[in-house]
């Protein structure tokens, strides 16, 4: 059978490869999504202090160090069975809205606006960043501003912008300064005036991208996200809840450990990334997305005044859920304007300055668990330790696990749509990439590829004559 | 020449006068890419000055040929890895061996200490539901042992840190691309 590969997947955070099978007359068979690397984190923290679990976890990723980092913390303090300080808690909130707002940042100027601006069937090699800076300067200087933006939060309060310190099991390290504070509340003007400018233009988009909005990922699944007594968008505090394609719950209030009994872990032979999938229902039936999508639909509001009147038009997109992966871009940028919002809110709180920040404790318990909304989805960190503190055995499901079922539906979806005959067209190809990059996968977290072959894709004839070949 | 085969020549000419820069992410984080674009808007300065030809950020598939300098993030843990570094060096004139796992090989070198098989027993099967099995079909192999770039090939620039700051990196550039190897001596460090 031909088989088309695309390796490594560019754009993205982390590396993967995508296999195309065709038919005999060059009709997709299937498609599948491979991650290619893995680096055992579950397995390299044994025997180590918790205390030291934050800032090791947070090595696994670069791009969201803070929300392992807080996942981390949220699981010692289950530890160490302490309520933070409120101050902490607001402080840790802060830290987890700038996170969210220079990855999603990422994502959409970096790595996916040059498939809007230049075209999805644009020259490969301008199709990027760099190109960005050439064709759409104002576009690539505001991504880079608004990206900047949320690095400077954490380095302000965290020290440095990648891998930062300060937040600790207990809470944070040391309070906040009111001329931190100041200095963040400057810059937010300018950052909301980017997020709103760049959410009017991509709204303007959405219809040159119909064929795409059809064909992203788009079918009826379950979604997981925190939730709270609100029905507020939540991103740190709250429990897990899954709800139907129709918005109905299906499980609600699950923490600490319940998630075992609704969250299952299926192997791939092909990949080192595992499927997640809904326990009660199965692995074919228990598909479910999480990340920006399904945070705007488990929330009833966002809870801040801009962000709520850009979801009340977000949800007139369809009648219940909002079920096309292509969304994913939109509700990102929402969440950033929300991040936004919220964190002006936060450090406009007098108690901000609370100079009561840490709770301090030896370990209570054995075992602990985090949950927190990471910028691609549902973060989990699990611990067990020993008499001594060390760690006994570590579980974390990340947000691309989640996700990876729906990912490989996404996959084959497209490719069906737009890989078609005897001709490979590049534009078809970015466009397997696109549906991946519009999930934002990251697959640093918990694995990470590497490709050595080049891209090159033969169509080959059932008698295996080459029809047609691409390299690049 | 029509108009726009001169524009044509003109952008071909000035694609030439740029230094060719690669940057590849190997078994890491990221992190050291993400403080790499921390450069923020002095990234709008490199434009004039590079040619991003292959990375993580571009869609280049294929390693190429001619690079000026190449910066590795990450160390090398699997058979592509491996072979991956191997094309690297040998297309690449200056090879820069950029953060903490790529020079000590770092986090990803702690699996060390347990065999390959008790890692993958731990995330394969006692971390599984159902369908446990070590993945084996279109995934390359794990090496026993992580290693450091410059166990494997020659490393012309080593930028310590995890990650190496922004201006360090930027630094680094600055210097490479005006013909010097840098001197990071008290502008680079190990570790956060």
């Amino acid at each position: 059978m031909p088989t088309i590969t695309i390796d490594p997947i560019t754009r993205i955070e982390g590396h993967a490869k995508v296999t195309i099978q065709l038919g005999e007359q060059g009709e997709v068979q299937s498609a599948r999504f491979h991650v290619t690397q893995v680096r055992g984190f579950e397995k390299l923290c044994q025997g180590r202090p918790f205390t030291e679990m934050p800032a090791l976890m947070a090595r696994i990723c670069g791009i969201c160090p803070t929300s392992h980092l807080l996942a981390s913390s949220k699981a010692c303090d289950d530890i160490m069975a302490v309520r933070i300080p409120e101050t902490a808690e607001m402080l840790r909130r802060i830290m987890n809205l700038a996170q969210i707002i220079q990855s999603h940042a990422l994502s959409f100027f970096y790595l996916s606006a040059p498939d809007f601006l230049l075209g999805m069937d644009a020259d490969p090699a301008e199709r990027n960043i760099m190109g960005m800076v050439r064709k759409h300067p104002q576009m690539a200087r505001d991504g880079i501003k608004l990206r900047q933006f949320g690095q400077r939060v954490l380095e302000t309060l965290g020290g440095k912008r990648v891998h930062p310190g300060w937040i600790v099991p207990g809470g944070v390290s040391h309070p906040l300064q009111a001329e931190q504070r100041d200095q963040i509340l400057a810059q937010i003007p300018d950052a909301i005036r980017i997020t709103r400018a760049a959410l009017q233009w991509f709204k303007g988009q959405i219809e040159s991208f119909r064929a795409e909005v059809r064909s992203f990922a788009n079918f009826p699944s379950m979604f997981l996200a925190m939730a709270n007594d609100t029905n507020e968008f939540s991103a740190y505090n709250g429990w897990l809840r899954f709800i139907d394609a129709n918005l109905n719950i299906v499980a609600d209030h699950i923490t600490g450990t319940d998630y075992l009994n609704y969250i299952g872990e299926s192997c791939n032979e092909d990949s080192y990334l595992k499927s997640t999938y809904f326990k009660p229902l199965g692995l074919t039936d228990g598909v479910y997305r999480v990340g920006p999508l399904a945070r705007l639909n488990m929330c009833q509001s966002a809870g801040t005044v801009q962000a709520d009147e850009e979801l009340a038009e977000f949800r007139e997109l369809e009648r219940h859920s909002v079920l096309s992966s292509f969304y994913y871009h939109y509700a990102r940028l929402i969440e950033i304007l929300f991040s936004i919002e919220r964190m002006e809110t936060l450090l406009n709180d007098p108690d901000i300055l609370g100079t009561n920040v840490r709770a301090h404790a030896s370990p209570n318990k054995f075992e602990g668990v985090g949950y927190l909304e990471a910028p691609r989805g549902t973060l989990i960190h699990h611990y067990r330790i020993d008499q001594n503190g060390l760690i006994e055995s570590a579980n974390m499901i990340i947000a691309t696990g989640h996700n990876n079922q729906a990912i490989n539906h996404g996959v084959l979806q497209v490719a069906r749509q737009f890989v078609k005959g005897k001709k490979i067209e590049h534009g078809a190809l970015n466009r397997v990439e696109a549906v991946i990059r519009a999930f934002d996968p990251c697959l640093s977290c918990s694995t990470h590829a590497d490709g050595t072959m080049p891209l090159d894709i033969q169509l080959l004839s059932p008698d295996g004559e080459v029809l047609d070949r691409l390299l690049r | 020449m029509t108009g726009k085969q001169v524009s044509d020549v003109q952008a071909t000419e000035a694609r030439a006068a740029k230094a060719r820069i690669a940057t590849v992410w190997l078994d890491g984080c990221s992190g050291c890419h993400m403080s790499l674009l921390d450069i923020d808007e002095r990234l709008i300065l490199l434009e004039d000055k590079i040619e991003l030809v292959y990375s993580p950020l571009v869609d280049a598939k294929q390693f190429p040929k001619n690079v000026d300098v190449t910066l590795v993030e990450g160390s090398v843990s699997t058979e592509d890895d491996l072979h991956k570094i191997k094309l690297i060096r040998k297309n690449s004139k200056i090879l820069v061996s950029l953060g903490d796992c790529a020079v000590t090989g770092n986090i990803p070198s702690m699996r060390t200490v347990f065999s390959l098989e008790s890692v993958m027993e731990r995330v394969y099967d006692e971390n599984a539901t159902i369908n446990k099995q070590v993945p084996s079909k279109d995934v390359p192999k794990l090496l026993e042992r992580v290693l450091t770039l410059h166990e494997v090939v020659d490393v012309d620039v080593f930028i310590p840190g995890c990650p190496p700051s922004a201006d360090t990196i930027f630094f680094a550039i600055s210097e490479l691309l005006e013909g010097r190897i840098p001197d990071l001596t008290f502008t680079a460090r190990f570790g956060a």
